[in-house]
């Protein structure tokens, strides 16, 4: 009799699938707003870059503080190969020349992996950022290739239209963008299905034993960040092609430090994790930074407080819970997380109120002394917005830590009835 | 009668204390060969000198007449050696499945694939039930390795450890801290998986050691004091004095 | 001759404030294990409130009031933050140092906004200290080395000739021991990241004033104090003194020299012209080169040389 297969997963990942893909498509014609199709293009090119730095992280376990190197030299391949086609030194359609950067970026990932995955740990994360500095220094060293202060600059409108597509309206690009970003995500995660990303897992829990069962380590990680370079190296032939300007900055420690930020805050752990971040990290930097000067400070304080209390990121918060939901004791957490909720938004109040007023009396103290926020405007250097704000952050902290013992509380009853529920 | 594994005058010094001081040790293929000795005697470093882990101050060790002297760990298991971990050493995060495929993937020719997809390797997945179910943790399948009890970490050590198929094994102190119900399974688990196998054990349990031994070495501060079957080491005067230290007149 | 002398000189004065930072971020990195990226912030802020504290009260006060203050933050980001993130490993203690100098800088841009300060070096101290050849070497210079000698002898001492010294020695190598014998390692810990803050605090107020105190200064000298380290061989004090010598001299003087590969090929009787293959590459002058040619050493170290020049931990 032949053995029936039940698999019910495989359906759950086609609705997954097949849902992420259709609220991408589908986002920019609900959404629309001027600066939407703008911060959907940066998050789908930033999802490709931050699951391609997943790669090294969350599944190689080796930090990076250089990845940008691979996405902007793969960046500013793509951008000499666009103008090569306009010249009409050799034609490929614009819709594969993301391939362009790919291709640099594993060619560079072979050229600077060998040497830098020959170490783990805090020695290859500062090689891996000596190699960014040394790649951001080069840049002004060769202005022929790197365009020294200004960059290149390019036009993405050339050649025949096909199908009626130039990708002169920002809206073609996005979707570019989704059909890349859909295709490099399925790649990336059939990678964690292979015998060498799993064996990355290893290597990453257990160098040691990885070697015992016969796999060289330097090997697989060299490997694997090739294939990481590769991935980079496309999300930085999108950007040439979404910006049309290439410059220092694409190599640069800034958007290093960047992926690094959005791929850590959304979860190192899980594959959607990098997704999650992406997608926060790109809204507060435009949302937070139309809204005041301060959104890098905010950031900063985000990534670290994150790194202190949740350093499995967003995702790692939302996975926590459901075994929770499923228990059915969900209903135990609203209270003490309203209470945070509440107590929140008064500590955030005097933090962004103290915040907000020390930027603007250190910028403009002297020639625009009044502000106004949270519509009441006052004068920055009187002491009493000092004041209140101050007391605002201080009274938030101390009402907030009792908002959070109570998290605790709860959080501890949850699991006692969880293991109780499994041992009956 | 081939040799499996040959140690030859084999020394190994950390800074100025020599803790292997000339090692000689010949071990026939399909020999099941225990190492005892006191504490402190060098025991679970002379394992790491033969798997690569330390590289050796002075001698040789061959492999099937081929020197594997200097040679990394994975090159050496490679060539058809393996052990397993006085601590626990597996990957705690992988459920103990794929702990077991992990082990095997290279022996079955998978090497850096990134093409080929995990669940679609009939033999790789065939072969890791085959292990599992050998080492009796069929229905901790897809727990992760890091929440098994300790016995049944234990067991899926030397599960990774004898699932590529290696001809020679190394296991270091197997039943360590185990009760006498586990250690039996244990050492029946240990019979089973050793069958046509070499085997180089290093014990503490004497039950463990008389039982499964062809051979046994004691390895006192360094140095081989004795090496023959069971029954004469047990009536062996040195190595009597070594344990129980001589007797007061 | 002349050029030689007063960049040796330079060479010296700033190699040996490398080895201030370098120093400070060994031993922290062999005691705890933990690389800190924040240590060339802890080198800015101490700038920064040198220049403040100077403006009400003067120079001399700052250069003993700064590095307490660096180093008191030091200890309480060590309490508050590496001891919370220690259980969950090395990379998490690294992102954690590493958004700290992230927000440092913003903390900074937040205070005293994103240009640089003019933090002066004191009157007392203006002028030439002598004159070489015809150039006159400032006096500034010559203090900034002597305060780093001072202060490296000063740790010199303190670590082997005193009890405490001792127990942060036995604890570089064996915490877990140490702590075993009774000593409160936690807050040796404290004390000893508190003590390379205050060190690069002491560096960032002799240097802040010779070089040029902005927002930017940690992000600038930040990674050459990783290349330091890793030339010298993590873990390695007398290492690092070499390497940020050699660091020191290598960036001095390339800075200086516009020697191309051009100017090579001409002694050897070969003409580069613009048509000559990799063109701009033979163009370039040392001095363009010289922000790389840290990081060049450091990769070429890496390469044939993996455990630096005296290294003895791994990372």
């Amino acid at each position: 009799m032949a053995k029936l297969k039940y698999r019910p997963i495989n359906l759950g990942r086609w609705i997954v699938w097949g849902g992420t893909a259709l609220v991408m498509i589908m986002l920019p014609l609900i959404l629309t707003a001027g600066f939407t199709l703008t911060l959907l293009s940066q998050i789908g090119i930033g999802i490709i870059f931050a699951l391609s730095y997943n790669m090294l992280l969350g599944q190689g376990g080796m930090l990076s503080f250089g990845h940008a190197v691979y996405a902007g030299l793969g960046a500013y391949f793509t951008v000499h190969a666009l103008n090569l086609i306009g010249k009409g030194s050799f034609t490929i359609p614009v819709t594969l020349l993301p391939l362009v950067g790919g291709a640099a970026g594993l060619v560079f990932g072979v050229i600077f992996g060998y040497v830098t995955t020959k170490k783990s740990g805090t020695t290859f994360a500062m090689i891996s950022l000596g190699i960014g500095e040394m790649v951001f220094s080069c840049s002004l060293m060769f202005p022929e290739f790197f365009g020294g202060e200004g960059g290149i600059t390019t036009n993405r409108v050339i050649g025949q239209p096909f199908l009626g597509i130039t990708y002169g309206p920002a809206i073609q690009v996005y979707y570019l963008i989704v059909a890349w970003a859909l295709a490099c995500m399925a790649a990336m995660f059939a990678w964690t299905q292979t015998p060498l990303g799993r064996m990355a897992n290893a290597v990453r829990d257990n160098p040691e034993r990885a070697e015992f069962v016969g796999y060289d380590t330097h090997m697989v990680r060299f490997l694997t960040l090739v294939l990481s370079g590769f991935f980079a190296g496309i999300a930085g032939g999108l950007t040439c092609l979404n910006y049309e300007i290439v410059t220092a900055e694409n190599v640069g420690a800034l958007r290093s430090a960047g992926v690094l930020f959005a791929t850590f805050i959304g979860g190192a752990g899980f594959f959607f994790g990098p997704i999650i971040g992406s997608i926060v990290f790109y809204t507060m930097v435009t949302a937070v930074g139309t809204l005041t000067k301060a959104w890098a400070f905010y950031l900063g304080l985000l990534f670290l407080v994150m790194v202190l209390y949740a350093p499995g990121g967003f995702a790692s918060l939302m996975v926590m819970h459901v075994p929770v939901i499923r228990a059915r004791l969900m209903r135990r957490l609203w209270l003490p997380y309203a209470a945070c909720v509440v107590t929140g938004m008064v500590l955030l109040t005097g933090l962004m109120s103290l915040v907000e007023i020390a930027y603007h009396y250190s910028l403009e103290a002297n020639t625009a002394p009044e502000m106004t926020l949270f519509d009441f405007t006052f004068n920055v250097t009187d002491a009493t917005p000092w004041t209140v704000a101050t007391g605002l952050l201080v009274g938030g902290f101390i009402i907030s830590r009792f908002a959070w013992k109570a998290v605790g509380r709860a959080w501890a009853d949850i699991v006692h009835v969880m293991q109780e529920k499994g041992a009956a | 009668m081939s040799v499996a594994i040959e140690l030859k005058g084999v020394t190994k010094s950390f800074g100025n204390t020599a803790i292997i001081r000339g090692v000689d040790l010949a071990v026939p293929r399909g020999e099941r060969h225990a190492i005892i000795g006191p504490n402190g005697a060098g025991k679970s470093t002379l394992f790491n000198l033969i798997s690569g882990r330390y590289a050796v101050s002075q001698g040789s060790i061959l492999l099937n007449g081929e020197s594997i002297t200097g040679l990394k760990p994975f090159e050496i298991n490679r060539r058809g050696l393996s052990r397993s971990f006085q601590v626990t050493n597996i990957f705690q995060r992988m459920s103990v499945f794929e702990n077991i495929r992990c082990a095997v993937l290279w022996s079955l020719g998978y090497k850096y694939s990134f093409w080929h997809r995990l669940g679609g390797l009939k033999d790789a997945n065939q072969r890791a039930e085959e292990v599992m179910e050998s080492i009796g943790l069929k229905r901790r399948r897809d727990t992760p390795a890091g929440v098994l009890s300790y016995a049944e970490q234990r067991a899926l050590e030397i599960g990774v450890t004898i699932a590529g198929g290696a001809e020679v094994i190394l296991l270091d102190e197997p039943t360590a801290g185990m009760s006498r119900t586990e250690t039996a399974d244990a050492v029946e688990l240990i019979r089973n998986v050793s069958q046509g196998k070499t085997l180089i054990m290093v014990e503490h349990d004497m039950g463990v050691v008389f039982d499964l031994a062809d051979r046994i070495s004691v390895l006192v501060y360094g140095e081989i004091i004795a090496c023959d079957a069971p029954q004469n080491i047990r009536r062996n005067q040195a190595v009597q004095e070594a344990y129980l230290g001589t007797e007061a007149h | 001759m002349e050029f030689f002398l007063i960049s040796m000189l330079n060479s010296l004065s700033y190699g040996l404030l490398l080895f201030m930072l370098s120093s400070g971020l060994t031993i922290i990195f062999s005691m705890m294990g933990v690389l800190n990226f924040a240590h060339a912030s802890f080198y800015m802020i101490g700038a920064y409130f040198a220049y403040q504290i100077s403006t009400y009260i003067g120079f001399w006060p700052a250069l003993a009031l700064a590095p307490l203050l660096v180093g008191a933050v030091g200890m309480a980001v060590e309490r508050y933050g590496l001891r919370t993130v220690h259980k969950y490993g090395h990379v998490a203690e690294l992102l954690f140092t590493f958004g700290l100098a992230y927000l440092i800088e913003e903390t900074v841009h937040l205070i005293w906004g994103r240009a640089s300060v003019p933090y002066k070096v004191p009157p007392s101290l203006e002028g030439a200290a002598f004159t070489l050849f015809s150039t006159d070497y400032p006096i500034y210079r010559v203090f900034m080395m002597a305060v780093s000698v001072s202060m490296l002898i000063g740790i010199y001492l303190a670590l082997t000739r005193s009890r405490i010294g001792l127990v942060i020695q036995a604890a570089l190598t064996h915490p877990q021991t140490v702590e075993a014998l009774g000593h409160n390692v936690p807050r040796v810990f404290m004390l000893v990241f508190g003590g390379g803050s205050a060190l690069a605090g002491l560096a960032g107020v002799i240097g802040g004033n010779a070089f040029i105190t902005e927002p930017n200064m940690a992000a600038a000298v930040g990674p050459i104090v990783f290349v330091v380290v890793v030339v010298g061989g993590m873990g390695s004090l007398a290492g690092a003194f070499l390497a940020s010598l050699l660091i020191g001299v290598l960036q001095t003087f390339s800075v200086a020299l516009d020697y191309s590969f051009v100017d090579l090929f001409s002694r050897l009787g070969i003409t580069v012209g613009p048509h000559t293959p990799l063109a701009p590459l033979w163009d370039l002058t040392i001095s363009q080169t010289a922000p790389v040619l840290p990081y060049l050493l450091m990769v070429l170290m890496l390469i044939f040389r993996p455990k630096g020049i005296m290294g003895t931990r791994e990372g």
